[in-house]
């Protein structure tokens, strides 16, 4: 008897191989060198039932620690996941589905798509936006690759330092394989990035980019006033790296005049999961529609007078023009651009603000109260933050205040260095807990 | 009195004096199919013979357009920004660049229009 | 699948009086607003929907979708089986989907087990040393394992290895990701029984050459026999030889990447280990590399401590360095891991073996209608060059259209590029021998139609939520948001 999986019945078997011509399913190998069989079984658990399985990650998940409160963020952020998501793209026609490479079935894939690019094209304020991209980081990197290509024969982009530095070190290592020299523009006294250095890198010439990020990793909104002038002038892309969820409150890349936005729309109601699977934005001006990687969907009509939507623009991409596409991309986050669009349905423009709200007072207020305790103080006294901010203290103090917390069912923050706490707020987190929060850091 | 060549790669250049016309051949673009977009230089860009100036786009194809010789561009075919199937309709008429020639005497290198019927007769077989 | 076209978009359902959301009450003090200048200016519009018309919305458009679930995708080189659903269910665990991927070691311990218990599982599969479970799909794999390349080569100060080889068949990712990762690209042309002509890769390989990007078997379903010889050569050259895994299924318990030589290589989980393709992504593409490659892997790692704990090492000299922030698509490596899990390591050798009967059995019976350009036993997939009667005009891009109109996801078509009418059909193991038996008459009765009715087959399809979308206009008049299609329709 086969496994639950296969359907076959050794009648079945008999009969397919007497129509090959075969007497067994060794003879459908003869083509592999003997030399080259696996001739031994895998080191590898035998067939497991159901109720076996849930055991062996039962065991296992427990060795996890869950926290009541979660305060930490550097580009992934706790948010409620709407319990429509998970029931409507568990849906087996979205889920099962491959590329809609075949659009008279897959209108459900290809729509859905559409109002994903309409959506990340109103949040970002560009005008063109593709299918996604892997995450926020990769996404980054392709911007940079976008940049050069546009620019022909200039080959220097300018990242600004105060980027989250795990983005910062996966754009590097594209950078690095592809040819680019990436140069980092220092971080004033403000935790922003210095426009002086950027002006003055600029006038060197041979720039294709500049990258900045909108909040920046300290959670500052740097005040981009003049940036995208500076770079056309110069003839460089203004790149803008961003926390999707908080544009529908704060000034928009194609606001500041940006050609490209990108970033890791996690914040838009996706679950944590350890690190993925989440979705990269890319959005840019219509001028550079043919540079953008992946897959975009377009409107049209079909041979009845039917709107339809189809894979277009196709030209660009790996399977047709090999070497000389745009990027290597294929898949995009198919099933991860569905969840952002039903949580978009369901938030709307109030719904985001309203949470951003929510999000902006409690760490605004958390921020207070806890350099009232005296133990912290901001890292940046005169920045404008979101919903994140960056506090200083002792190593051993901060030491403590972890453990504390954790002990007491809080995830603190992400220590990003040995006197740094970065903290994050989302409306997930209600007063009662940021005062117990409070309360654990004066007992330090 | 212009005379036309054309590449290997299906460029033809239609050359009056020093300046000439490039654009893809008849036979190139029924290979191509329906043509949606043409990616062209700018004014004032130097090509160089042999390497690509631009890439030509149907819906499922696209090929990189080779500069049949070098030199620099005086105009790109702005009508094909809008109306790209123009290269379709009548490619001879409808040019993708005008060139200024740097070294006319690569024009030797190229295919006269005997030797290119021949290279598309083995080609399509 | 609904013949009907759904066909709303969300914004036309979309009323500014409505909301879909409740969120928690601001207990906070209200505090200032942000500075003008750093405040949006234009309202960004999105949708307002209440709940119940947004899960009305999306269910009617699911209907118009075609999915393994709903039949038979014989889609080559996609490898689309059954998804199962425990699978679905492990992964909804709610200590994996809370974890954020910046929390200390020590409370992650159990996510870092199962992740490097995969690593261990699929180095086992592939006879590899070690697996990097981070890349996002295959193509970032394939990226990876080429930066793994240029990187070990660098630390030899072998700096002047800038080409990378590709056969003719290979897919477009190769070529695209060698360009990517910064190498330039050499193609081999492959015999006229679809294998890489040994000869030709023998001319090609110098010093100036990185690596060889192999698919075995190949895009043709046939094996690479002669892989011994060409990991020879290869290795002599001083080159590294990269193993494509999207073609790894039919070789499951049989032949392993590691043991033919292969030095580097991507498994494509969503094909192989069954995790749902989801309409495009997310994928996952962990690299292997053979003993001796280990340090050059990205970070970050997982490493298991002498006290068997386990902890994420976040830099390293030796590295590639990083291609993702995090740990990668890990929900969807829990999938795989559940997966070989289910098949234990018996199930994984049947799947292999019936996927590779189950393609033999379609090429036999139907390669008196078909082209059948290569002779021979295939292996998971093999590729038709259109039908075998030509005359009437009949391509494969009608015979694909015809398929939708009995119910079947077309194949693969004009792919690989080494035919004019390619139609590359890969059944998976997941498929009964009823089910291949109707599509087997349902091709025949295409194959008929063609010569009795050709314009029935050229005009399909007819049955469909829509017929032929013109991606002509599409790409003339770019048509990619909202926005361009209200202001279309004003123009009307």
């Amino acid at each position: 008897m086969s496994h639950r999986y296969f359907p076959h019945t050794p009648d079945d078997v008999e009969a397919m191989l007497l129509a090959c011509g075969v007497n067994n399913i060794d003879d459908l190998y003869v083509d592999v060198p003997d030399s080259l069989k696996f001739k031994k079984e895998y080191n590898l658990p035998s067939e497991m039932s159901e109720t076996e399985i849930d055991r062996y990650f039962r065991n296992i998940l427990k060795k996890n620690r869950r926290f009541e409160t979660v305060l930490a963020g550097a580009g992934y952020y706790s948010h409620r996941t709407p319990s429509v998501i998970p029931y409507l793209t568990s849906r087996s026609e979205f889920l099962t589905a491959y590329t809609p490479y075949q659009p008279e079935i897959s209108q459900g894939t290809l729509q859905y798509i559409f109002e994903f690019q309409s959506m990340m094209t109103q949040l970002t304020g560009l005008e063109i936006s593709n299918a996604s991209m892997y995450d926020g980081a990769t996404a980054t990197a392709e911007a940079m690759i976008m940049a050069v290509s546009n620019a022909r024969k200039k080959n220097r982009v300018l990242i600004s330092s105060v980027m989250n530095p795990t983005v910062l070190k996966v754009v590097q290592t594209y950078a690095h394989y592809h040819g680019i020299t990436l140069e980092f523009l220092k971080t004033d006294q403000n935790g922003s990035t210095s426009k002086e250095e950027l002006e003055s890198e600029l006038t060197k010439g041979d720039v294709a980019g500049v990258i900045v990020s909108t909040p920046n990793f300290y959670g500052i909104l740097e005040d981009f006033s003049g940036w995208a002038d500076i770079c056309h002038q110069n003839k460089a892309l203004l790149i803008m790296n961003c926390i999707p969820s908080t544009l529908v409150s704060i000034k928009s890349p194609g606001e500041w005049g940006a050609d490209i936005a990108v970033g890791d729309a996690q914040s838009l109601g996706l679950p944590l999961s350890f690190g993925g699977p989440y979705l990269g934005l890319i959005c840019c001006t219509k001028a550079l529609m043919r540079k953008i990687p992946g897959r975009i969907v377009g409107a049209t009509v079909d041979n009845k007078g039917r709107r339809s939507f189809v894979l277009t623009l196709q030209a660009r991409e790996q399977h047709i023009r090999r070497e000389k596409a745009t990027s290597n991309i294929c898949s995009n986050q198919g099933l991860m651009a569905l969840c952002v669009t039903i949580y978009l349905s369901l938030m709307g423009k109030d719904g985001l603000e309203e949470s951003n709200k929510i999000s902006y007072d409690g760490a605004h207020w958390l921020a207070k109260e806890l350099c009232a305790t005296g133990k912290l103080k901001m890292t940046f006294q005169s920045s404008v933050f979101f919903n994140e901010f960056c506090v200083t203290a002792h190593e051993e103090v901060l030491n403590k205040i972890t453990a504390l917390a954790m002990e007491n069912d809080i995830l603190p923050g992400v220590r990003i260095d040995k006197d740094k706490l970065l903290i994050a707020v989302t409306e997930t987190t209600d007063k009662k807990q940021l005062e117990k929060f409070i309360k654990i850091v004066q007992t330090a | 009195m212009s005379k036309l060549y054309y590449s290997p790669s299906h460029e033809y250049i239609l050359v009056d004096g020093n300046i000439g016309y490039v654009g893809i051949s008849d036979f190139a673009q029924k290979q191509l199919g329906n043509v949606v977009y043409v990616d062209m230089p700018e004014q004032g860009d130097d090509i160089e013979k042999g390497e690509d100036f631009g890439a030509i786009e149907s819906v499922k194809a696209a090929s990189d357009l080779i500069a049949p010789v070098s030199g620099t561009v005086l105009e790109f075919n702005e009508e094909l920004l809008d109306n790209p199937k123009l290269v379709n309709e009548d490619p001879m008429k409808n040019w993708i660049i005008k060139v200024e020639l740097s070294d006319p005497s690569q024009l030797d290198e190229l295919l006269d229009e005997n030797e290119y019927k021949k290279l598309c007769e083995s080609e399509s077989h | 699948m609904n013949k009907e076209i759904y066909g709303n978009l969300i914004f036309e359902l979309s009323n500014q009086n409505r909301k879909g959301y409740k969120l928690p009450k601001n207990d906070f003090p209200d505090e200032d607003v942000i500075p003008e200048k750093l405040r949006r200016e234009k309202e960004p519009q999105l949708p307002q929907v209440d709940e119940p018309t947004v899960v009305r919305h999306y269910t009617n458009m699911s209907t118009n979708n075609f999915g393994v679930d709903t039949g038979f995708y014989p889609l080559g080189s996609c490898t689309m089986k059954y998804n199962p659903k425990i699978n679905e269910q492990i992964a909804s665990d709610d200590s994996i989907l809370s974890a954020h991927p910046y929390q200390p070691d020590s409370t992650v311990q159990g996510n870092l087990e199962l992740y490097f218990n995969l690593q261990r599982f699929l180095s086992e599969i592939g006879g590899m040393a070690e697996f990097t479970l981070n890349p996002y799909a295959g193509a970032h794999g394939e990226l990876t394992g080429l930066m793994i390349i240029k990187a070990y080569h660098e630390s030899n100060g072998d700096t002047k290895r800038n080409k990378v080889v590709v056969p003719d068949s290979a897919h477009g990712t190769n070529p695209a990701s060698a360009a990517v990762a910064g190498f330039d690209v050499v193609e081999v042309k492959s015999l006229p029984d679809g294998t890489i002509d040994v000869e030709s890769l023998k001319a090609v390989l110098d010093d100036s050459v990185a690596a060889v990007m192999m698919t075995n078997p190949n895009t043709l379903g046939i094996f690479e026999k002669n892989i011994p010889q060409i990991s020879e050569i290869v290795h002599e050259s001083g080159a590294l030889l990269y193993y494509d895994g999207a073609n790894l299924n039919p070789l499951l318990g049989v032949a392993r990447p590691g043991d033919m030589g292969f030095d580097v290589m991507h498994i494509n989980l969503h094909k192989t280990f069954s995790t749902p393709h989801g309409g495009g992504g997310p994928g996952s593409g962990p690299v292997g590399v053979r003993k001796g490659l280990e340090k050059f892997l990205p970070y970050p790692k997982v490493v298991r401590k002498t006290d068997g704990s386990f902890s994420i090492m976040t830099d390293d000299k030796e590295s590639m360095g990083s291609i993702s922030p995090t740990l990668g698509n890990f929900d969807v490596q829990v999938k795989a891991l559940t997966y070989i899990l289910s098949l234990g390591k018996e199930g994984l050798k049947e799947a292999g073996s019936l996927a590779t009967l189950n393609a033999n059995y379609i090429k036999e019976k139907l390669k008196e209608y078909y082209l059948l350009p290569i002779e021979g036993v295939c292996k998971h997939e093999f590729v038709f060059d259109g039908l075998k009667d030509k005359s009437t005009g009949v391509t494969t891009l009608n015979i694909a259209k015809r398929l939708l109109d009995m119910g079947y996801h077309a194949p693969t078509i004009y792919f690989p590029l080494l035919f004019h009418e390619s139609l590359m059909i890969e059944p998976t193991e997941t498929e009964s021998k009823e089910t291949i038996d109707q599509f087997i008459e349902a091709m025949k009765k295409i194959a008929k139609e063609a010569t009795e009715n050709p314009e029935i087959v050229k005009s399909a399809p007819h049955h469909t939520p829509v017929t032929r979308p013109d991606d002509t206009e599409a790409a003339l008049h770019p048509v990619v948001t909202w926005n361009d299609l209200k202001q279309q329709n004003n123009n009307v």
